[in-house]
Parts: C-alpha cells; structure tokens; sequence
C-alpha cells in the first residue's frame, strides 16, 4: 500500500527503543551490556468480558506506582450512528480472543519501555454511549506510552478475534460491520523492515 | 479435525463448528477452502471470495499457504472488526 503522508509522518515520530541510548539491541550491537531482556517485567493486564470495564480502577492500578510519569489510555464507545442503532453485538472467539490480546500487549511491553499495560475487550450486546475496548500504558516517558497504546489499539483492531454487528433501533438486525483498509493501514505502519 | 466459523462465515454454512475427515490431497489452509467451498450452497455463498477469509490454527492467525499438519482446530473467519 502506498504510505500516505500522515503514515509517514507517524513513522518518523515512532518511538525506537533501538535508538535509546545505551537501549536493547543497539547496544547489544555496540557490545554493551543492556539489554531489552533485562527491563523490568511490566504488568500486565489483559481479558474480555461481558461486563463494564471500569476504566477508573485500570487507572488506579497503572498510575499507582512512583516510577509512573505517563500514563495514556484509549477507549473506545459505541456510537449511536445518529440515532440508527440500538446496539452493537460483538461476537468474538473464546480462547484466541485472549490469547492474541495478551500476544500483542506482550509486543508492546517488549517494544516500548512500559511500566504497565492494560488491554480488555467487550463481547456480547453493547448499547450506544457503552465502552467497547479500553487500552492503557503507563511508562516514565509520554512518548512510549502514547505510541503503545496506539499500537495496541491497531492490532485490537485487526488481530483480536471479534466481529461487530449492528441492531437497529426498528428492532431489526442490521448487517455485519465491514473491516475497513484503513484500519489495515493503521496496524502496517509498526512493521518493521 | 475440528472447523470453527464466525461472524457471517458460520451465518452462510449455518452451523458454528463441525468435525471433518480431510481428503487425501488437502494439505494447506488454501487446500481445504476450495474444499468446503465445493461441499455444498451453503459453504460456496460463505467462501465465494476465499482471498478474504481469515484463518486460525490452534488459535494463532496462519496464511493460506500454511499446511494443515498438526491442526486440532482450524477457524474460519472474515476480516476483524473489533475496537
């Protein structure tokens, strides 16, 4: 896909822990003895569920530590489509849902110097105003935390196993929501060559 | 081998998951679409464009150049959509 210019200009602001001086590979390269496998374990906080997320307790539990200087959550809410839609039904994959949730916030934490991460996903009947996916990153810097909370939510977007679909306020059951090339573009922007 | 279908693949075949003894000859991921898709109407209309499906082994998104062996359970999806 051709890089359009806010793609680029995205990459040429993302955060490289290679970069960082005396930081993982680049100075495992150098013959320094940092190394990437050496920073603290983040926690980690991943699921799916039914239920509310209580994005204030996710908060609590990230920004509770001394070390925290950022922290950057993402949440995402069901729209009401101009009074069109009843509720959004998410359907997803037990079992590889939260697998591959845990897999890309493991990416993440290992990418990004986190201090912790948070990734948890709605299923099931999700009214207008409701939250549907919540990320959170907390780091001692705002650039690891904003640039990984934005890579979890690109690849909640295309990696994690669910599937909307519309409920119309008529009483009806409007179509499968379709996947969108943007969103695959948001996620291709973090490979690296 | 267990099949699982989501969203409208599983709506269009109508059923969520089945068992299936593979034939010889079906070896990839891409082997096995053109398979289903030749087992009846109801998995042609969900596998009409099989560049599009998504598919899991074992719970782990593969390519449709990826061989069957060692699959316990192979799910069949469309593009996510979730966030």
């Amino acid at each position: 896909m051709a890089e359009t210019p806010d793609s680029a200009d995205l990459s040429a602001t993302m955060y490289d822990a290679r970069r960082e001086p005396g930081a993982a590979s680049g100075a495992a390269a150098a013959g320094g003895t940092t190394d990437v496998s050496l920073r603290p374990e983040p926690a980690i906080d991943v699921g799916v569920t039914a239920g509310r997320i209580d994005a204030a307790a996710v908060v609590a539990r990230l920004a509770g530590s001394g070390a925290v200087g950022a922290l950057v959550t993402f949440t995402g809410y069901c729209r009401d489509e101009g009074g069109r839609l009843r509720a959004l039904e998410l359907e997803h994959y037990p079992g590889m849902a939260e697998k591959q949730i845990e897999k890309i916030a493991r990416e993440a934490a290992a990418r990004w110097p986190l201090l912790g991460c948070a990734a948890l996903h709605r299923y099931g009947l999700i009214a207008p105003g409701e939250e549907i996916v919540l990320v959170a990153c907390s780091s001692s810097h705002r650039a690891a935390a904003f640039e990984a909370a934005s890579f979890l939510m690109d690849y909640m977007k295309t990696a994690a196993p669910f599937w909307k679909r519309e409920h119309l306020v008529d009483g009806t059951t409007g179509g499968w929501v379709e996947a969108k090339d943007t969103d695959d573009a948001a996620a291709d922007r973090w490979h690296r060559l | 081998m267990r099949l699982a279908y989501f969203a409208w693949v599983r709506e269009r075949i109508g059923i969520a998951e089945e068992e299936v003894v593979l034939p010889a000859g079906v070896e990839t991921v891409g082997d096995l679409l053109y398979w289903l898709k030749g087992r009846g109407e109801t998995y042609d209309a969900a596998l009409q464009a099989p560049e599009i499906i998504r598919v899991a082994i074992n719970h782990e998104h593969v390519d449709h150049s990826e061989p069957l062996a060692g699959a316990k359970e192979v799910a069949i999806f469309p593009p996510m959509t979730g966030g």
